[in-house]
């Protein structure tokens, strides 16, 4: 018998454990290697000397950056999750399920009947270096975290999804000033949701559960997530003490198995390999082949300088600009002659209130009464907060303030990218007029605070992480994705043997390229621009600001103050106001200024919003978090306009149906029912059936029917059958109809009339997945053009279930059914006509919501419509649009009905003044991967705007509030120019 | 729009991107032979990804990329004169996102300023027209045996390679028997299916082999994912060098499966009222020479024999309904079951990320077959872009020291 050595190398920690003869555990080890594994191996190695030095023993290597240092070694390997599963059945036999949350994996084992171990998919955070990132959005340490969570009062919902939606999710929260407590244990609950989603894949997570990983045995807020989530009681939730090693521990019982025994002389030889290892991948150039380019690069950009003015000598007026960001908050204050007096750029470290309060007070106390601030404008997320605050005199669009700042340094600017902390944004600019806005969306996240984390995750500041990547010699090509992906980018460089500098260049890179070919996606040099300016605290990296110049092939202008341009643009359009009086709060008024916030769910509505509210000193109220504006005006709303979102969904809520004799029928209101239900309504109540439509989802139905979604990346209205499903059943029904339908309506408006696959199959998903053992479900592939067809399956399908009638009894519920989806259908298009007529008469401006018919569920749009009701905007749907003659023309297959409908719209908004579209998305739909560029193409050839929203899990409307308010913003200034044309004339 | 005319026959290279590597050698011979000039595209270059990224919108999936990156890189190379190429493309005409591959490729010709470059749609349902280019009866006929050869040389070679001595002695016997059966396209020769293959499994068969165990991997999915070695990173490559023994079913199958959905449409909606007859009587024909395939194999007695493919269609009857024929549709569920059924309880599910068929078919369908086949082991594997081999290759190990798992845990 000898020793057994395991080796666990994860992807940010390396875990050592020692077993003696008696496989009593003599060592062991848990440290952080902070992607130096090599050397931090190495190191360890050396560490075990007197241990090991005596007796000969056995290796082997495990985890997710073991693979490449085994084989460099020549020890044996195994994998990691089949470790663990060996350490569990040794020291747990009881368990029936084990979860594992490692930095970044997140893994299951089921034990318990057929064995089944899965790992989260490519697209998936939620797990360690997700939790680092949130506590440092948060701006506290782990621990504290830990702590705080335990302190909670209430769990916001947090998408689950992928962890930088998760992000997305919570930024605004902060900025609403939600309480860290209550985000401490959201977050926790989200590793929770992600892991269930992700792994279960609809099997059950029952019995006795153990979990392991390091997260899990350190954070007790997210052992009691997880234990609430489970409903396990402490006799079915096990944290062994051994959890963080667990891994390494499984791995030295591998390792016994093994016949080859060595020394700790040749285990130090074999360490050696490891050093010789050099870099092996074909570099990219590197970013400046020698010392004069550099000096070159840094005095062509010091032109772009902005100037300062002594704000102890200054006499006069001054303008104040504020921009409230999503983690930073900037401000500026600039006289007569746009000279800067003062410039801050602060964290907001999780309340923007008191740092704006602080630097404001600090303003006043440099400025006495030498300098008079007589205008001041707010922009950027935090807006409407900074207004109500500290009375501002007004909200600027975050676009138009960065236009502003631009043109200012370039007046004939026409691109202008600015990679912020945490979103990317590009305009074009046409005729001195932004023409086209460019978001990153959530998923494709490379942005300031991805290289942030880097940094840090490598045991360096951004600053550093910069300069180390200026003089890289082969910058590696990482690719362009998202955080997740580009960390096994990283991982795979690493076992290559690529160097910290040539990471850190290459991840520069990789976030110029995720902008250019994912964000923008530039097809070539000219596509872009030719006067560029970029801004953005992200392009103060130099490596940055270089790498974009590389690739676009071109120089651009970065002002010294691209980290400030949102500010400075404010403080110029208060300028340009020529207004001489400011409500700003004085000094007096910001010393004695206090504000607390506080989180309830808003009662006046079914929606139950979370609202978070501000009460500052002077007794205003800031409310946040709200989809309408009840609670902000009180009951009564201030205009109805008219929305063909809620009458299309009201008319389908308000169907009638009678008790009959076949007793009760459920229906799911999902997918392509969203399009149907009037036909199958009626068709069923006319045969004698008493039809129950499934009632609005809560989120907790949603969050029970979770463990059954088969695909994590499945698009969200897919996954949300599955809550409507679960709600029928909770609702006792036990005969459910929904239909599998490859072919749509054919409308005659395209090629072809296919549903896409998941609307047309997802039945067969729900029957395979959910547990339906004293559920009926009726599921027969119905045909909607030829109506033999249809009566012939219908009455089929009926008879087999148990509901014998008549092929005269089907034809006639038929025949009434299609009258009742025709009067449903025109009643829409009525309704439209009635809006756009309502809305010339009122000279209000329209917006086309184009999406799917299903878009209309509450869960699915979270309120976009009301929130262009409440911009002033009449919103139509995309089957309110009648048929055009003129079919658009379009270069793609035009093979599903509800896409052609799009088509349909965009042509129809072209041809309309005061209107515009925005095209509704799903996250994950890969249709409208085409879809979207042909939607697009129809509307530039008219000149018109084309807005995309994403939308998914994510239950914020911040960033999109802001794209609609720019969108307006631009229908604006379109009207002024129009007016100042015809009066020209 | 350039089409392709009777006249660019002489004087034009089509490209064809590659597929199937064996097969495709076929198809390169009897193209020629009817009159063309064909290349097939081998490249791996790293920058056909970035071609593909740089004109084919992100989100679509990860196939188009490929295909369409392979072609724009091809002729952004030099290698072929600009006015004197065409490619070709097939366009499948289902529901799935495939059939607009064609289009994207138009698109991305226009921006990468090709647009004179003709695009021949290779499809079976007549979306698109070609004057220049046709499938004449004989190719067709042709096209039919080399594809039946095709898949029976990987099914061979498969049996073989993992266990050949000499290293390289299989891909000897393959390499000639692409050579021979070319040969044989110049006359009738081919059609002698039962000599050729009698004499084909000899040939195998004298290659020396271990005896040795090996676990045996089977490989389904997506069409291009699973048979694309530049899609799927050299799966099979990848599986034998770990040990592992492929198993891949023939491209038949799939041919036969759209057949089949024709019938199944006229069956379930009335519609294809023109071709379903003829469809009918094409897929019998294609199942008579496979169970005749599957006949000589079993006789001969030295390899495994896979299923025919009315064994294959109905294995998933009870799991998935027929309508589901989007993609590789309810073929891609049988394929699973097949395996297992054979066996083979290891599987390699191979899609590209966010695949939507795939969603229903193969993770939709997981739960189902783990219910009913509790030994069964799959990796679902994602494809994209920016995945990195690692990933791949990590979550196959996890599958493979899964099977080595659920073995042990078996005897306990």
């Amino acid at each position: 018998m000898s020793y057994k050595v395991g080796i666990d190398v994860g992807s940010t920690t390396l875990k050592v454990i020692i077993l003696d003869e008696q496989n009593a555990i003599l060592y062991k080890s848990y440290e952080r290697h902070k992607s130096c594994v090599r050397e931090m191996l190495i190191k360890k190695i050396k560490e075990l000397q007197e241990i090991l030095q005596e007796n000969s023993f056995k290796v082997s290597i495990t985890g997710s950056a073991g693979l490449g240092i085994s084989q460099e070694m020549e020890l044996p390997f195994v994998q990691e999750v089949y470790a663990s599963a060996l350490a569990i059945k040794k020291y747990y036999p009881q368990t029936d399920v084990a979860i594992e949350l490692g930095g970044e994996d997140a893994k299951i084992i089921f034990l318990n009947g057929a064995l089944e171990e899965r790992m989260n998919s490519t697209c998936a955070g939620g797990t360690g270096a997700f939790i680092d990132q949130m506590a440092s959005l948060l701006n506290v340490d782990l621990k504290e975290m830990d702590e705080l969570s335990l302190q909670h009062s209430k769990i916001y919902p947090i998408a689950s999804r992928c962890g930088v939606f998760a992000k997305s999710d919570i930024q605004p929260l902060i900025n609403q000033g939600a309480r860290k407590s209550d985000l401490s244990a959201s977050i926790f609950q989200a590793v929770v949701d992600q892991c269930i989603t992700g792994l279960a894949q609809g099997r059950a997570i029952e019995g006795t559960v153990l979990f392991l990983g390091g997260p899990l045995y350190f954070l007790k807020g997210l052992q009691e997530r997880f234990k609430e989530t489970l409903q396990l009681d402490n006799n079915h939730a096990i944290f062994p003490s051994l959890s963080p090693y667990f891994i390494a521990l499984g791995s030295a019982m591998y390792a016994d198995s093994q016949k080859i025994e060595i020394t700790y002389d040749d285990l130090l030889t074999l360490s050696q390999k490891l050093l010789d290892k050099t870099s092996q991948i074909e570099g990219l150039q590197p970013l400046f082949k020698n010392e004069q380019e550099y000096v070159e690069f840094k005095e062509r950009h010091h032109t772009h300088d902005v100037a300062y003015t002594n704000i102890e000598e200054y006499y006069g007026n001054a303008w104040l600009g504020i921009d409230a960001g999503s983690t930073t908050t900037k401000l500026v204050l600039i006289d007569e002659n746009n000279h800067i007096l003062y410039e801050s750029y602060t964290n907001n470290l999780g309340n923007p209130i008191d740092v704006i309060k602080k630097e404001i007070i600090k303003i006043y106390h440099k400025i006495g009464n030498r300098i008079h601030i007589v205008h001041s404008a707010a922009t950027g997320y935090g807006e409407a907060l900074m207004l109500d605050a500290f009375q501002l005199d007004f909200g600027v669009v975050e676009t138009m303030a960065h236009y502003r700042a631009a043109k200012y340094f370039n007046p004939n600017v026409d691109f202008i990218i600015d990679i912020g902390g945490q979103d990317m944004k590009c305009f074009r600019v046409k005729n001195h007029k932004i023409d086209d806005i460019l978001l990153n969306e959530a998923c494709s996240s490379g942005c300031g605070s991805f290289l942030e984390n880097f940094a840090n995750l490598m045991g360096y500041s951004v600053k550093e992480f910069a300069k180390i990547a200026t003089f890289a010699k082969h910058p590696v090509d990482l690719g362009t994705r998202c955080t997740v992906f580009m960390n096994s980018s990283v991982k795979q460089a690493q076992k290559n043997g690529a160097s910290i500098e040539d990471i850190a260049a290459g991840l520069c890179m990789s976030v110029v390229k995720n902008a250019l070919y994912k964000v923008i996606r530039a097809k070539n040099k000219d596509d872009i621009g030719k006067e560029i300016v970029v801004q953005g605290g992200t392009f103060l990296n130099d490596s940055v600001l270089r790498s974009f110049e590389l690739e676009i092939g071109r120089n651009v202008i970065r002002p010294s103050i691209a980290h400030l341009m949102g500010a400075y643009g404010a403080a110029l359009m208060a300028k340009d106001k020529q207004e001489l009086k400011s409500s700003i709060l004085g000094l007096e008024d910001l010393e004695n200024f206090t504000h607390e916030s506080k989180s309830v769910n808003c009662g006046l509505c079914k929606n139950h919003c979370n609202l978070t509210i501000n009460t500052f000193s002077n007794h205003k109220k800031h409310i946040a978090g709200n989809k309408c504006e009840r609670p902000t005006i009180g009951r009564i709303k201030k205009e109805n306009l008219p929305n063909l979102y809620d009458y299309k969904y009201q008319y389908l809520r308000n169907l009638k149906t009678e008790k009959g004799s076949f007793g009760k029928i459920g229906i799911p209101l999902v997918l392509n029912m969203y399009e149907f239900l009037p036909f199958w309504h009626t068709f069923f109540t006319k045969l004698g059936f008493e039809v129950v439509v499934s009632k609005p989802l809560t989120k907790s139905i949603y969050a029970k029917s979770q463990q059954t979604i088969a695909s994590d990346t499945i698009c969200y209205p897919a996954k949300v059958v599955h809550g409507h499903i679960q709600t029928l059943i909770e609702d006792g029904i036990t005969t459910i109809f929904y239909p599998c339908m490859s072919y749509n309506v054919d409308e005659h408006m395209s090629d072809n009339h296919f549903n896409c696959p998941v609307v047309a199959y997802y039945p067969e998903v729900i029957q395979a997945n959910m547990k339906l053992d004293h559920i009926q479900m009726l599921s027969p592939y119905v045909y909607m053009t030829n109506q033999k067809v249809l009566v012939k399956e219908m009455r089929k399908c009926l008879t087999e279930h148990g509901y014998p009638c008549s092929s005269k009894d089907v034809k006639k519920a038929m025949d009434a059914a299609r009258i009742a989806y025709r009067e449903f259908k025109n009643k829409v298009l009525c309704e439209g006509q009635k809006a756009i007529k309502f809305a010339k008469e009122n000279n209000k401006r329209m917006i086309v919501l184009a999406g799917r018919p299903y878009h209309i569920d509450p869960m699915i749009h979270h309120g976009i419509h009301h929130l262009l009701n409440n911009l002033g905007f009449v919103v139509l749907s995309e089957d309110s649009i009648p048929k055009q003659v003129e079919m658009p023309s379009i270069h793609v297959l035009n093979q599903w009905s509800f896409h052609a409908r799009l088509y349909q719209a965009a042509q129809f908004v072209s041809k309309h003044p005061n209107m515009e579209l925005i095209q509704l998305v799903s996250f994950g739909c890969g249709i409208d991967a085409i879809t979207a560029d042909e939607v697009k193409a129809i509307l530039k050839r008219n000149q018109r705007m084309y807005t995309q929203i994403k939308i998914d899990e994510v239950d914020n409307l911040g960033a999109i509030y802001i794209r609609c308010r720019s969108l307006q913003a631009a229908m604006e200034e379109r009207e002024e120019d129009l007016c100042k044309n015809s009066q020209k004339k | 729009m350039q089409e392709f005319t009777k006249e660019m026959r002489k004087t034009h290279t089509i490209l064809i991107p590659s597929m199937l590597p064996i097969h495709f050698q076929f198809l390169k011979r009897i193209l020629i032979n009817a009159g063309y000039k064909v290349e097939i595209l081998q490249s791996e270059d790293t920058n056909i990804i970035e071609e593909g990224l740089r004109y084919v919108h992100n989100d679509t999936c990860y196939p188009a990329l490929l295909v369409i990156g392979q072609m724009i890189q091809a002729l952004k190379s030099g290698k072929y004169d600009q006015n004197h190429v065409a490619l070709a493309i097939t366009q499948t005409g289902g529901g799935c996102r495939a059939s607009n591959y064609i289009h994207l490729l138009r698109k991305a010709l226009v921006q990468a300023g090709f647009e004179n470059v003709p695009v021949i749609s290779a499809n079976a349902s007549h979306l698109e027209k070609n004057s220049g280019f046709r499938f004449t009866t004989k190719m067709l006929w042709q096209l039919l045996f080399a594809f039946l050869y095709g898949d029976l040389l990987v099914w061979l070679r498969n049996q073989c390679q993992p266990y050949e001595i000499h290293k390289g002695d299989t891909k000897c016997v393959v390499d000639q028997w692409i050579e021979k059966l070319n040969e044989q396209f110049n006359s009738i020769q081919y059609i002698h299916l039962e000599k050729n293959l009698k004499a084909m499994i000899h040939d195998f068969s004298y290659i020396k082999r271990t005896y040795e165990k090996k676990v045996k991997v089977g490989i389904v999915g997506e069409i291009y994912m699973k048979y694309s070695p530049l899609g799927n990173n050299h799966l099979e490559e990848y599986l034998m060098s770990e040990g592992c023994e492929p198993v891949v079913s023939g491209v038949l199958d799939f041919a036969l499966y759209c057949l089949e959905n024709v019938s199944i449409d006229h069956v379930y909606y009335r519609r294809n009222k023109q071709v379903y007859g003829f469809a009918k009587i094409a897929s019998s024909y294609i199942q008579h020479l496979q169970n005749k395939a599957i006949k000589i194999l079993k006789k001969e007695g030295t390899f495994r024999y896979p299923e025919s493919f009315k064994e294959v269609k109905d294995c998933s009857i009870d799991m998935i309904d027929r309508g589901v024929k989007m993609g590789e549709g309810w073929l891609l569920t049988s394929e699973m079951v097949s395996l297992i059924r054979q066996d083979v309880n290891n599987i390699v599910c191979c899609q590209p990320f966010g695949c939507l068929p795939n969603h229903i078919v193969a993770k939709g369908m997981m739960r189902k077959i783990k219910n009913k086949y509790p030994m069964a082991n799959v990796a679902l594997i994602d494809y994209d872009p920016s995945a990195t081999k690692v990933n791949q290759e990590n979550r196959i190990k996890l599958m493979l020291s899964n099977a080595k798992f659920m073995e042990e845990f078996d005897k306990v």
